[in-house]
């Protein structure tokens, strides 16, 4: 019943505080209205305290949503809202529910989240990611009631006071006119006055991001994408240590939620940047090394080599804990897929696997609290931002001098579309000769080839014309979507036998659950021969004639 | 959506204390969304909430559709309570009823509409027997009397329970309440006492004449907003509790 609601913030301009322009706002409407503080109703004067939560890589936000923790004297409540700040927003109308034993400073888990409206909402969204907190801002709200000649109140000013605890600062006051029912004219009237007082501005940004800017944060922060600012004109050396720091990045940023095992996505993203950074390594690591960069900061073949060494035992510490994830996270869906078994019967089955992975997340823990990990990651950047600085600077000093540098001189266009192209020529030769009958390691060698083209077309994405480049992801993606699925089965058979081998030497493997076992791995091999079924039409569809036009075109335009 | 119409063919009993009573501990206290409809071209529950008497387009506008009433409402100074204002024009109300075709559910079918935001609406009545209060006793769910306690307003509660029961298909609940109760009358006291226990369309609750119940006109507000604990707004509150338990 308060419709019409108009923002400003009172920010001030040279020597004038918030406080002042609040005291002109007030003074501006006291020439029009009657003003009496508001001591009643939902609006009336009020502290309180708001966190933001949200996934460690925004998915809410990235879905146009904001959740919202109000902590309460008796539990708390939650609150959506499709008014988040990335567009468009969602056009659904708030959404509230309340909660018991939460901790505004914690990550919450979406299965320890009671059933309700926003559970139901955002499960699609956030999952199997956790809910953590992003900015916590206390609020003290002040409400002005605006009367006219009859002692009406026509309209109110609501005064909003955040701040920020974890920034220690007050961010700048929000003023809010909320008209009454029936009186748009008299609050149209306010927020003219409002808006002409020096110092005012409209509010156009959501709190949340004005509280996260204060904690060096914004929303959206934090993405697994290698979204790398590279240029075509830019020296190939420059453009790959750009690349492999970024990628170096996403790997620094998820350690600390990995090893408080918030998620598993912590552990996913990490595995996948180990991955890119050492197919990066094959894919262009010679740029590293290349005569033409500067001689004083240049990786020699043996560093390479060593760092390449080093990223490959980083994946190796981290596969038998995701491999264990992988089951887990899909062990719903494959009870529910259960036909001769009952889903009890897997139970025993769940429990090993929960057990087997506490043992090896502590063996993985150990080996990112390491001296050589750390080593590793230190070395690395420094090393990276060594070449990236020194090429761009000697970059800069060439421009100066009005020199173009060496002609032979290999750049980032050049680059990326010599080794795309060969990636590319890589995948069309092996699939090529893949027949119905060649073996399973045919297929799972291809797999590999394909996820480093896919790297490549990452890697190099912002030299791409982006329709191009679309359509030749879309292909790639299906066909990757179809090996994946014929070699990810293949292990997992492979892994439940070799489970339901240990489970048996150790005295834990009842007879219903090696039945149950058994019918989930003859699930995943019809899977398996599904996959097997699929995969000429998906290779003809991406390396086909037509594939290979719109690879070409793609690698023209990249050089174009 | 529930209609609760108070009405009285007498005038001076209560009826527009009692409605605006009513309807903001409706809003405040039970949490309903309200709209009150001040019916009587005196505009006396308007001026309580300090809302001019005056609707755009008449009283014609609205009971001929040109207007919805959606158009009329005017938000209060209090949380989830709305007022459609009385107009000068009300006073031909009846006119403009029979021009409409004379039908005595008219009032009903306006406010038909407003069942998707309020869950809550209170009729404060023009003191009369017309069609304007037909049409009130037709749309109304709980008719809310107050009585002055004398022989003859009992009479008058009579006859209007008698003209309800004719009524076919929806027919409202009838609640009296004794109102401006002077204890210190024998008649007040025998009459309430004796009536409240053997009539069960009779609350028990009595507001008692009180002369803060008059000082509403000079705080333009509710007794139960400028004097919460008075035993003017406890018998309101006592008042509305018994309305809610028995019509529920």
């Amino acid at each position: 019943m308060t419709p019409g609601l108009a923002g400003f913030i009172a920010a001030g301009q040279d020597t004038q505080t918030s406080d002042d322009v609040i005291s002109e706002v007030l003074t501006a409407l006291e020439q029009e209205f009657t003003l009496v503080p508001d001591r009643g109703g939902s609006l009336r004067t009020a502290a309180r305290r708001r966190t933001w939560f949200d996934t460690f890589d925004w998915r809410l936000y990235r879905a146009g949503l904001t959740l919202e923790y109000v902590p309460a004297h008796r539990g708390g409540e939650l609150r959506l809202s499709g008014a988040g700040s990335a567009a468009p927003p969602a056009p659904a109308a708030d959404v509230e529910q309340p909660v018991t034993g939460w901790q505004a400073s914690r990550p919450h888990q979406l299965r320890d989240l009671p059933d309700g409206p926003i559970t139901a909402r955002i499960a699609g969204v956030v999952a199997p990611r956790a809910l953590l907190p992003a900015v916590t801002v206390s609020d003290a709200a002040t409400v002005r009631r605006l009367l006219n000649e009859d002692g009406k109140t026509v309209a109110r000013l609501v005064i909003d006071q955040p701040s920020v605890p974890a920034a220690g600062q007050p961010l700048p006051p929000r003023l809010t006119v909320t008209e009454v029912r029936g009186y748009p004219g008299q609050a149209r009237r306010a927020i003219r006055i409002v808006a002409c007082v020096v110092g005012v501005r409209p509010a156009t940004e959501p709190v949340l991001a004005a509280a996260l800017r204060a904690v060096g944060r914004r929303p959206g922060d934090y993405s697994n994408k290698v979204d790398a600012t590279i240029t075509a004109g830019m020296p190939a050396a420059q453009a790959a240590a750009t690349i492999l720091l970024r990628l170096l990045d996403t790997i620094e940023a998820n350690v600390p939620g990995l090893l408080r095992d918030i998620d598993t996505e912590f552990l996913h993203d990490l595995r996948v940047a180990v991955r890119r950074t050492r197919s990066a390594l094959k894919l262009f690591g010679d740029a590293l090394t290349a005569p033409l960069a500067p001689r004083d900061s240049r990786l020699t073949g043996d560093e390479l080599a060593r760092f390449a060494a080093e990223f490959k035992w980083v994946g190796d510490l981290t596969t038998p804990t995701r491999d264990l994830d992988v089951h887990l996270l899909g062990f719903e869906d494959t009870s529910r897929a259960l036909r001769a078994a009952k889903p009890d019967d897997l139970e025993p089955f769940r429990a090993y696997l929960a057990q087997r992975r506490l043992r090896e997340f502590r063996a993985l823990s150990r080996g990112l609290r390491s001296a050589r990990f750390a080593a590793l990651t230190q070395d690395w950047r420094e090393r990276l931002t060594r070449i990236r600085e020194s090429v761009s600077g000697r970059t800069a000093a060439s421009a100066r001098s009005g020199q173009s540098g060496s002609p032979a001189r290999e750049t980032a266009g050049t680059l990326g579309m010599e080794r795309t192209r060969r990636a590319f020529a890589k995948v069309a030769r092996r699939g090529a000769v893949i027949s119905p009958v060649s073996p399973a390691e045919s297929l799972h060698d291809l797999r590999k080839r394909c996820k480093e083209l896919r790297y490549a077309l990452e890697f190099f994405a912002p030299l791409f014309p982006p329709v191009a480049y679309g359509a030749v992801l879309g292909d790639l993606k299906r066909l990757q979507d179809c090996l994946g699925e014929f070699q990810d089965t293949e292990v997992q058979i492979g892994e439940i036998r070799v489970l339901a081998t240990s489970m048996l030497t150790a005295g834990e493997a009842p007879a219903v659950t090696l039945l149950a076992m058994g019918e989930v791995t003859a699930g995943l091999a019809a899977r398996q021969q599904a996959a097997r079924a699929e995969f000429e039409r998906r290779f003809a569809a991406f390396a086909g004639a037509d594939g290979q036009r719109r690879m070409s075109l793609l690698l023209r335009g990249g050089l174009a | 959506m529930k209609i609760y119409a108070t009405y009285n063919i007498k005038g001076g009993v209560g009826k527009t204390t009692t409605a605006v009573n009513l309807a903001y501990l409706a809003a405040t206290e039970s949490k309903l969304r309200t709209v009150l409809w001040d019916l009587d071209p005196q505009g006396a529950a308007s001026f309580m909430f300090r809302v001019k008497p005056r609707v755009k387009g008449g009283g014609k506008a609205l009971i001929r559709g040109k207007r919805p009433l959606d158009d009329a409402i005017k938000g209060t100074d209090f949380d989830n309570l709305d007022l459609i204002p009385a107009d000068f024009t009300y006073r031909n109300m009846d006119l403009l009823l029979d021009d409409a075709g004379g039908s005595d559910r008219k009032l009903k079918k306006l406010l038909a509409p407003l069942a998707a935001e309020y869950d809550a609406v209170f009729l404060d009545c023009p003191p009369s027997i017309s069609l304007v209060s037909e049409n009130v006793l037709h749309a109304a769910d709980v008719i809310v009397v107050p009585l002055i306690p004398t022989t003859l307003s009992v009479r008058t509660l009579d006859q209007l329970t008698e003209f309800v029961d004719g009524f076919r298909g929806h027919r409202p609940d009838v609640l009296a309440f004794f109102s401006m109760v002077d204890r210190r009358k024998k008649l007040h006291k025998e009459i309430t006492e004796s009536l409240s226990s053997e009539r069960p369309d009779v609350a028990a609750t009595v507001i008692p004449y009180l002369s803060i119940v008059e000082n509403m006109s000079v705080e333009r507000s509710p007794v139960t907003v400028f004097a919460p604990r008075s035993a003017a707004a406890r018998a309101y509150r006592a008042l509305w509790s018994e309305i809610r338990a028995r019509t529920e």
